[in-house]
């Protein structure tokens, strides 16, 4: 018998903090085995947010830094534009990209910097214990919106791929999820062109993945995976975007 | 023919593997392992298709697949 799946030599072969069912797994796994199968390991520079992914340094066996709250695109620019060789991504979650990290991430996609960005959605605040993301979907209850978030008070969902689309220095731009085996797939693809992208000096390219939080959502793992799959795509649509 | 093993004592009981298994060959154990968490265990058979979902799913890298 032959090993047909077996762990990336990227990936450090210890048990993560995240809790059961989380997607950050799935994305720290799929993004070690492109590495791997683009024999970039010596080459490539991981910028690591802060939020529950804050500590992915320990977990990838590659050169990563770790960025202030939010600047990893401002962090990952200043390596990048020292060390154009090097292929540098960012891996950021919604609060981290899409809250207090917005203005550098604009400006980064805006001045089409040849960078790749790893968007973990999962609609949530993980690290800090659950409370309302700019990404919350309307009517889901969090720790902030104890009776669900309602667009009169708290705004709309914001759609932070759909608006960095517009922009002419952004040249790819894809959202995927994790729902079943196959959009893991899907989602592999997905970032491996994105790598591609920068490889190739094609600029800024940006996957959001539909990712789980089984326990800020108050759901199994499998349950998860159908909300993600029944309501998060309803309002976040799944496919290339750019 | 093909086979999978689990890494138990990786495992956290999320029971994705179980879930999407096409031939339901992976249950959850009666023993904790040293994290306190029930782990997946794989019902040694012939019937295993080796199609890799459940390592493919697995949020915790712990499956290999051998066919």
């Amino acid at each position: 018998m032959n090993k047909v799946f077996s762990h990336p030599k990227s990936l450090r072969n210890i048990a993560t903090h995240y809790c059961a069912g989380c997607g950050h797994g799935i994305a720290h796994r799929l993004i070690a085995e492109t590495v791997d199968e683009l024999g970039i390991r010596e080459k490539v520079i991981a910028v690591a947010p802060v939020g529950c992914a804050v500590i992915a340094y320990e977990y990838w066996d590659f050169d990563c830094s770790e960025a202030a709250h939010g600047r990893a695109l401002a962090v990952a620019t200043a390596i990048k534009r020292v060390r154009p060789d090097n292929i540098v991504f960012t891996y950021q979650g919604d609060g981290d990209l899409a809250a207090i990290g917005t203005n550098e991430t604009i400006h980064a996609a805006n001045r089409g910097e040849n960078l790749t960005v790893i968007f973990i959605n999962n609609a949530i605040y993980g690290m800090t214990g659950g409370q309302m993301a700019p990404t919350t979907l309307l009517k889901q209850k969090t720790a902030t919106t104890p009776n669900g978030r309602e667009a009169s008070f708290h705004g709309y969902p914001l759609k932070i791929s759909e608006m960095l689309a517009l922009l002419a220095g952004v040249k790819y731009v894809e959202r995927v999820s994790f729902f079943s085996p196959q959009q893991v797939i899907k989602a592999k693809q997905a970032i491996k062109q994105a790598f591609l992208n920068q490889i190739n000096n094609t600029g800024f390219s940006l996957v959001e993945i539909l990712s789980p939080c089984p326990t800020y959502w108050g759901k199994s793992s499998k349950e998860s995976l159908d909300w993600i799959r029944d309501v998060m795509t309803k309002e976040f649509p799944l496919g290339r975007i750019k | 023919m093909a086979r999978i093993t689990i890494d138990k004592e990786k495992c956290k009981g999320c029971f994705l593997c179980v879930a999407f298994c096409p031939k339901g060959l992976i249950k959850k154990s009666d023993k904790l392992n040293k994290r306190g968490a029930n782990p997946a265990e794989f019902h040694e058979t012939d019937a295993c298709l080796g199609c890799a979902m459940c390592a493919v799913i697995c949020p915790d890298c712990c499956i290999e697949v051998y066919k």
